[in-house]
């Protein structure tokens, strides 16, 4: 992790990529208040950025930033090396594509929709004709075409949107939750479609979003927005696993997150006291350093005190005495790969689809996210005596000031 | 009754060979004249006034709105004086022509075309504008499509402000003078008739008047109706 911002090189982007666009030192104060305030955003060619936070962060002022659409108090934009002077704004925004959270069709047909971004840019009739053609029916909107735009569902509105802006083109794609208006079934499709269509082409996309997992799915990148700052810039999986903040871990879905102070360290294994407890963490942080230990439920897996576990199957656990006899007293000790062994209590059950989300009290607060069907195999109820287990390097230590 | 129609037809049969043309169609060209040039001012004023950032803005508005509801007296008031043979303008000797209705009425059916205009595209979603200039509009190319957008309500501001002109007496009568052969209007020739007790003659100006509104609206009545809103 370089820097304050938390921003790192991407290991698995290239890295002889060229920036495409980036923001320096902006600042964007609505009323008396700053909304946004960036040191540095780049977005490289071909790359898509995925920008989460919470709502009101300032994610789509962010985006109507890098549109050149917000008139910012100070900062500038820097489109392939060169400095986007207000001068130059209209020949800049022709290299974007816009896709706003509201389809915000005109009232027009769905061609004429399609063919607005060509007509402003005077590109010819019969050209027009056939690349609108074309997207409209890569988007498989194509049989809308002489429909007025505001017969249709709101999601062919969403797709005839991406279609307008991909007509063009565009070097920049720029996305605000582009499927916050459709119903899930839909937006699952479209997220496919979308996926897709940034896989073969060559554009470079910032899609802004409140879904960690559309962010994910999509981002060769991801840049957490939060308070109107961006708190980190990384690869989906170095974000999940390394959150920079408390904030960035508690919008990232590490839903454990415990104040503590490290104890020991060895071998890069730190020792940290949580209080009732003591946690082990693969880290470099330094005895005596107070941390934040997070951990994403994901990496917990729960064991019933005669065995049954909600881990994989084909890992080899036992109970280190025999099943049964020590249920009630000393908790058992499982041998396995996971360095953290907790026992305790589940405190409360919540269902999420196929997973359920468990509350466990080990003295400390944990929480698990295993699938309903472990759950049921385990005959798992609130109240009932469970070990929790989660490997050391599942553990994310964040250094605390005090 | 029968005999005010009956008296009604028989005069109106003599206006149509006599001044009735005359009356009709310098009734249309000093609301239509007016009205265009109430366009001009009043759709760039409206437009300017929705989109551009600035500080006195609600000045402005307030101005526009006491505009909106400007007795008509008192904008003939202020032509008069303006033009008045000893007024700041009277050596141009256009008091009682014409042109000066057309400038009275351009001050009563603009502020209605300025304020609605406004109102027209305010009521459009704000990020539509960001939207367009997003997709690469210039400037003027993202203002034609937010006048597209707002059509159906910009016809409305066409027709009320053509509306407040065609049937306006008031100030046509101050600064026309309501001379016959020169600046009598229809509205100002059925307010002469009534207060000779002429109401056969009255009625049958008011007929061709109301015949004139409904069809100037509803051609613009049409026009809105045949919009993709249907």
């Amino acid at each position: 992790m370089t820097g304050h911002l938390g921003e790192s090189g991407a290991p698995g982007v290239d890295e002889t990529r060229r920036t495409l666009v980036e923001v320096r030192d902006l600042l964007v104060v609505r009323g008396d208040r700053p909304v946004l305030a960036i040191d540095h955003l780049a977005v490289a060619e071909r790359e898509t950025l995925s920008v989460v936070g919470p709502n009101g962060a300032g994610k789509s002022t962010l985006l109507l930033a890098l549109a050149s659409l917000v008139r910012p108090s100070r900062g500038r934009l820097v489109f392939k090396g060169s400095l986007v002077e207000p001068s130059h704004e209209l020949s800049y925004r022709r290299n974007l594509g816009l896709v706003l959270a509201d389809p915000l069709l005109l009232d027009a047909s769905v061609f004429a929709n399609v063919a607005a971004g060509l007509r402003f840019r005077g590109v010819p009739r019969s050209e027009v004709r056939a690349r609108v053609a074309d997207w409209l029916e890569r988007l498989g909107v194509g049989h809308l075409a002489n429909r007025p735009a505001r017969h249709i569902s709101s999601g062919e509105a969403q797709r005839v949107s991406l279609a307008r802006a991909l007509v063009l083109d565009p070097e920049l794609l720029l996305l605000d939750e582009p499927f916050a208006s459709v119903d899930a079934a839909t937006r699952a499709r479209l997220l496919d479609d979308l996926e897709a269509l940034l896989r073969q082409s060559h554009l470079a996309c910032v899609i802004v979003t409140h879904d960690l997992d559309e962010a994910v799915r999509l981002g060769d990148r991801m840049a957490v927005v939060v308070d109107g700052r961006l708190r980190q810039c990384d690869t989906p999986e170095r974000v999940l696993s390394a959150p920079f903040d408390e904030d960035v871990a508690a919008f990232v879905g590490a839903e454990t997150r415990l104040p503590g102070r490290v104890v020991s360290a060895h071998e890069g294994i730190a020792l940290v006291d949580v209080g009732h407890c003591r946690i082990e963490a693969v880290s470099a942080v330094q005895p005596g350093r107070a941390v934040l230990c997070c951990l994403r439920p994901e990496d917990v897996t729960l064991w019933s005190m005669d065995g049954r576990g909600s881990g994989p199957g084909d890992v080899a656990w036992r109970l280190s005495g025999s099943p049964g006899t020590s249920a009630a007293s000393a908790p058992p000790r499982f041998v396995s790969s996971a360095r953290n062994q907790l026992p305790g209590r589940v405190s409360r059950m919540v269902s999420q689809g196929s997973l359920m989300r468990v509350s466990i009290d080990c003295g400390i607060p944990l929480v698990a996210s295993i699938t309903r069907a472990s759950a049921a195999d385990m005959e798992l109820e609130e109240g009932e005596q469970v070990v929790a287990t989660f490997k050391a390097s599942a553990v994310h230590l964040i250094p605390r000031t005090g | 009754m029968g005999a005010l129609i009956d008296q009604a037809r028989q005069l109106l049969q003599g206006l149509v060979d006599s001044d009735l043309v005359e009356i009709t169609v310098l009734s249309l060209a000093v609301s239509g004249l007016a009205t265009a040039i109430s366009l001009l001012i009043g759709v760039p004023l409206g437009t300017l006034m929705a989109l551009a950032r600035f500080r006195s803005r609600g000045l402005v508005l307030s101005v526009v709105n006491t505009g909106m509801a400007l007795p008509p007296v008192v904008a003939g008031l202020f032509i008069a004086f303006m033009l008045w043979r000893s007024g700041p303008f009277g050596d141009f000797q256009l008091i009682y022509t014409p042109l000066a209705m057309v400038l009275a009425e351009v001050i009563i059916a603009a502020p209605v075309i300025v304020g609605l205009t406004y109102a027209a595209l305010g009521q459009l979603d704000p990020r539509m504008r960001l939207q367009l200039l997003g997709l690469g509009a210039s400037r003027w190319q993202t203002i034609w499509w937010l006048w597209r957008e707002a059509r159906l309500p910009l016809l409305a501001a066409l027709m009320a402000g053509f509306g407040s002109v065609i049937s306006e007496v008031g100030a046509a009568t101050m600064v026309g003078g309501n001379i016959l052969h020169q600046t009598r209007v229809l509205t100002t020739a059925i307010v002469l008739d009534v207060s000779r007790g002429e109401f056969g003659q009255a009625v049958a100006l008011a007929g061709v008047l109301l015949t004139l509104a409904f069809l100037v609206n509803g051609v613009l009545t049409w026009a809105q109706l045949r919009g993709p809103h249907r």
